[in-house]
Order: C-alpha cells, then sequence, then structure tokens
C-alpha cells in the first residue's frame, strides 16, 4: 500500500464529512481540473472554532488529510487554526507520499479560507464563500513528478538527477513537468516556452 | 477476502498448463539456443516451436516473428527499426493520438534524428478515421502506426481499413500496428489486416510478463533497437529467454485453440456489466465504443468522484480495476486518451476501468455490481461537485 495506515483510516472513516447551512465561514479551495477540491465549513464561537465540516472530491491522500484537518482544527482557537501548516497535517497522517504533498497544501489551506472567509464576513466585507480556485504551492519541497527523485539547475529549467528528464518551472504553480508537455501536470496552466 | 480480479490491462494470470511447459526451461533444459551441444539444441528446438504457434496465433510465417521482452520493446523496435531504416526514403511518421507512451514516446525521440511526426486525431468514440490518416501522409512519410485496439477505452480502430487508405494512395508506406491488447484475445490475421508490422505480448494471453514479439513481413528492412550477436536474425540481440518464449508459445496455442468460446463468454460478462452499471449507478458514462470494443473491456467516467477514491475502495471491497485519473498516475497528469477523445478534464478524472480475465464468472460481476454502489454513494456524499450539483438540480 503507497499510503499508511493512518492515512487509510482517515480515508475509510473520514471524521466530519458534511456541509454545516449556518456555517459562519465557508472556503472553498482546488480545481476538480487537477483532481481535487475541497470545501469546509466552520462554526466560530468565542474566537473558538467549535465545529468544522468538509467536503472533498479527490484522491485516497486529499479525503485523509481534509478529514485530519477537521479534527486538528475543531476546539481550536482561530490563530491556533491558522497555524496549522501542510508539514503538520502530513505528520499527522504518519506522512505521504512525496507526489501526494500537494493534496496536504489544500486541506490547510481550505481551512485557512474557511477562517478568512469568517472574519470578512464579521468585518461585513464578504458574502459568499471565499474561493481559491488554484492553491497555493509554495513551501512545496520541490521533486520530480516521474520518479520523485531531487531535481537540479536553474530556478526554472532544470533537469532531474535520477532519470534525466528536462523539467521547467510551472509560472503558475511553480512545480516542476517534463519540458516536452505543454500544460502544467499539476495545475493544468499552459507552460511558457 | 473474496478477490475479483478486473485488471487484465495491467497483467494477466499464465493460462492452465504454461507454467508446467516453461518450467523445464528454467531448470533441466537451460542450454543457450545459439551452442552447438545437445543441451543448447534441446534450447533451440523449443523456440522454434514457439516460435512456429506465435506465429500460427496471427497467421504469420515463424521467420516474420521477432522475440523480445515487451511489449513497449516491440513498439520501440517498430517505430524506431523501421523509420530509421528507411531514412533515406523520408523523414515523416504518422501515429494517433491515442497510442501508448511506446510508440508516442519512440516517435517523439525520433524527431531528434531529424524525423517530424503527424498526429491525427480521434472522435469521441477513440476511433481513427482511416481517410485522416490518408490525408496525414506527405511524399517523405515512410511509416503509419496506429494501434488495433487502444487499452484505456476499449475501443478497436478500423486497421485494415486505415492500411487500405494509406496503401492505395502511397504504396511504399509501412504500416506498423501496436496489437498488444488483441492478440491472443480476438482473432488477428496479419494478411487479412495487411500491415507490414504487428507488436503483441505474452500476458494479456495467458503468456508470462516478459514475452513479447513483434511480426515483421518477410523483406522488410529494420534497424536493430538492440544491438549484439546474430539472435533473431540479427534483428534483436541478446540471449533469448527461454522459457518465456516457451510460456508465450504454449499460450498462444492455447489462446488459439479456445478462441471463439473464450470472446463469447467474456462478450457476455462485458455486455452485462456495460448495460448494468450505468443502471446500478447514475452519471456513469461509457467511453469508447460500444460497437467497436475489446470483448473483456468496460470502461466508465463515474462523474463527482475521483479515481483513485474509486480504487481504494474498491480494492479494500477485493475488487483490482484500474483507474487513468491525474491521480493514480506518477505524473499526476490526466489520461492523453480520454482528453484525445475531447472528454472535459474534470469527467476524465472519473475514470474507471474493469477489464476482464479468462476465469472471470457471471458471480463476479454480480459481487461487483452489488459492491459496487454504495461505494459510489459513499464517496459522492462526500464531494462538493456533487453537492453542488443536486443544489443546481433543485432550483
Amino acid at each position: 500500500m503507497i499510503y499508511s495506515d493512518k492515512v487509510m483510516d482517515h480515508f475509510q472513516n473520514p471524521r466530519n464529512v458534511g456541509t454545516l447551512p449556518d456555517a459562519d465561514g465557508v472556503g472553498q479551495v482546488g480545481n476538480p481540473v487537477c483532481g481535487d477540491m475541497m470545501t469546509f465549513y466552520v462554526k466560530v464561537k468565542d474566537n473558538k472554532l467549535t465545529d468544522v465540516k468538509f467536503q472533498t472530491f479527490g484522491c485516497g491522500a486529499a479525503i485523509a488529510v481534509s478529514s485530519m484537518v477537521s479534527e486538528m482544527a475543531i476546539g481550536k482557537t482561530i490563530d491556533e487554526a491558522m497555524a496549522i501548516t501542510n508539514e503538520s497535517v502530513a505528520e499527522e497522517l504518519g506522512g505521504l507520499p512525496k507526489n501526494k504533498m500537494h493534496c496536504s497544501n489544500l486541506g490547510a489551506d481550505a481551512l485557512h479560507a474557511a477562517i478568512d472567509n469568517y472574519k470578512a464576513k464579521t468585518a461585513g466585507t464578504a458574502t459568499g464563500r471565499t474561493v481559491v480556485p488554484e492553491h497555493d504551492h509554495e513551501g512545496d519541497a520541490c521533486c520530480c513528478p516521474y520518479c520523485e527523485g531531487p531535481v537540479e539547475g536553474l530556478p526554472n529549467i532544470c533537469a532531474c538527477k535520477q532519470c534525466d528528464v528536462e523539467l521547467v518551472e510551472c509560472g503558475h504553480c511553480h512545480k516542476y513537468t517534463n519540458k516536452a508537455e505543454t500544460v502544467c501536470t499539476h495545475c493544468g496552466a499552459q507552460l511558457e516556452r | 477476502m473474496k478477490r475479483v480480479y478486473l485488471d487484465h490491462i495491467s497483467a494477466a494470470p499464465l493460462a492452465p498448463g504454461v507454467f508446467e511447459a516453461m518450467r523445464p526451461f528454467l531448470e533441466e533444459t537451460f542450454g543457450n539456443p545459439q551452442s552447438l551441444h545437445t543441451d543448447g539444441q534441446a534450447a533451440a528446438e523449443a523456440v522454434a516451436a514457439a516460435r512456429e504457434m506465435t506465429a500460427a496465433l496471427i497467421g504469420a510465417d515463424p521467420g516474420e516473428i521477432v522475440f523480445a521482452a515487451s511489449g513497449t520493446e516491440a513498439n520501440n523496435l517498430a517505430v524506431k527499426g523501421l523509420a530509421l531504416a528507411q531514412k533515406t526514403k523520408g523523414s515523416h511518421i504518422v501515429v494517433s493520438a491515442i497510442e501508448h507512451a511506446s510508440v508516442l514516446n519512440a516517435a517523439k525521440s525520433l524527431e531528434k534524428s531529424g524525423f517530424a511526426t503527424t498526429v491525427v486525431p480521434v472522435d469521441g468514440f477513440g476511433r481513427v478515421d482511416p481517410a485522416a490518416v490518408a490525408a496525414a501522409l506527405r511524399t517523405e512519410t515512410v511509416l503509419v502506426s496506429v494501434m488495433t485496439a487502444n487499452s484505456e477505452v476499449g475501443t478497436i480502430e478500423p486497421i485494415a481499413d486505415i492500411v487500405r487508405a494509406v496503401k492505395s494512395k502511397s504504396a511504399g508506406v509501412l504500416v506498423h500496428t501496436d496489437a498488444v491488447a488483441v492478440v491472443g484475445n480476438m482473432p488477428v490475421d496479419v494478411r487479412t489486416v495487411g500491415v507490414d508490422a504487428l507488436s503483441l505480448a505474452g500476458n494479456p494471453f495467458g503468456g508470462p510478463k516478459g514475452s513479447a514479439a513483434l511480426f515483421l513481413k518477410k523483406g522488410t528492412k529494420l534497424a536493430p533497437q538492440i544491438e549484439g550477436g546474430i539472435q533473431e536474425g540479427g534483428r534483436r540481440g541478446g540471449t533469448e529467454d527461454v522459457a518465456a518464449i516457451v510460456g508465450m508459445g504454449e499460450a498462444a496455442r492455447r489462446a488459439a485453440a479456445g478462441m471463439s468460446e473464450r470472446v463469447a463468454r467474456m462478450t457476455l460478462l462485458r455486455d452485462r456489466l456495460i448495460e448494468e452499471l450505468p443502471r446500478a449507478v447514475p452519471h456513469v458514462r461509457l467511453t469508447g465504443s460500444r460497437e467497436h470494443r475489446l470483448p473483456y473491456h468496460a470502461s466508465f467516467c463515474v462523474e463527482f468522484v475521483e479515481g483513485e477514491a474509486m480504487l481504494l475502495s474498491l480494492d479494500f471491497k477485493g475488487v483490482a480495476a484500474s483507474s487513468f485519473s491525474a491521480c493514480t498516475s506518477k505524473s499526476l497528469k490526466v489520461s492523453h486518451v480520454l482528453l484525445a477523445m475531447g472528454l472535459d478534464q474534470t469527467i476524465a478524472q472519473g475514470s474507471l476501468i474493469f477489464s476482464l480475465i479468462d476465469p472471470t464468472t457471471a458471480a463476479d460481476i454480480d459481487y461487483l455490481l452489488d459492491v459496487f454502489p454504495p461505494i459510489i454513494d459513499r464517496l459522492r456524499k462526500m464531494s462538493p461537485l456533487y453537492t453542488d450539483y443536486l443544489k443546481e438540480q433543485r432550483r
């Protein structure tokens, strides 16, 4: 199995799945074109997250990550929840395969989007949900999408040390894709030549 | 727990009797077929017999069979070997958009040697139009490579018509077909089809992994891609994998013998799956052609859910299947075949393929139809796309 027991447990028995009709904040992150999309709902009382629910379209890792994020967030203060990082989620899950790390980013991002949405609503600057159509890949460890090996070279064009594929950085999500491709394999954006 | 294996396109079990046929060539009859002594000659005889049985399966002469170690190798040998052998004649090749990576990447690599490639599109069912292939020919075209059937969507291509269209426009252009998904599972006759080269692999019809061959019409020039000794008539160097070759020969003999009965049995089970699965679960669409379809192949796109999540859930219930969604591939890229067919990227994420193996039974299909609806129901309840869809419906 490519996943840890903990990931499989959260995939099989995800915690806090669903929607909150009376949510104080709703955040949506991702794009089905990339293969995953998450919606997080938060209920806030006295600066604390009293309830968190989510819905996820995506792979096993994406579902497990959402479940873990929801579990980690419930009962936390806003500041504590905003401090949940991609690394801490992956760590709690007993690790994720390298090419699935972007799923963990998505989970924390979706929670943070829901909290931002709550803040904006409280400030009166938002009415609907906060939508982040593309996910932020900042802090993503860079690895070859084909063999997961280390990459080296210039910042915008480099080669995988192991499988010798020439890679280009996507101007949009900043992840690496085979130079021969025309669109980014991670976010679907057109690659600039 | 009950295991229902429905992933023929990834791997198939050995046919009955195949291992027994192979075993002596891993143990007592271990000689090198190139050796002059008794031990070597015993192995050489077994290779010759396997060559005859493999050739007979596709209506070829034994001398037209070049053994290789995988369908991928056979495709590389055909595309690069045939193109490079004719480089003085011209440097343009034509392939279809839904070829296996071993054909597409071989074509890409030929570009470094000065070749240009035209990629012919497919329709919404994954079918290649013979007229479009003919229209792609140039005066400098030396090779056309279009598969006989696609293992991701099950579509069978009009390969005989493609050969006719190509040859009637330009008789000198060679036609290769990747028939890995077809040979041994449906009748194939290289003379009727009229191709110059055809790739096949042993595993899809009950031979061992690591057994494959390229049919090369007598008199066709080929630049070897593995250079070495005089094995395979100098067309493919390297000591013969005698046990694998013998296993493929035996599997070929058995496949030819039981062909029509097996095709009929598989087709019946496949048709049940194709009819009943979309009835058991709404928003499931068949991918590929309904009419021109591999007998063991049922492929779908399940809306609002993602392929890997389905595969993991099915595996928990003991069912092995395949998907070509972005998340199931290591490169995180959705299938080029589904995109070439014009499928929406979001829908393509729900790619799911059930491919039957020889012992698949009606009870296996019953079991799948039983466990599948609750799996999709659970994943859809989790899916924001499905929630949004239901909201739209209520409006």
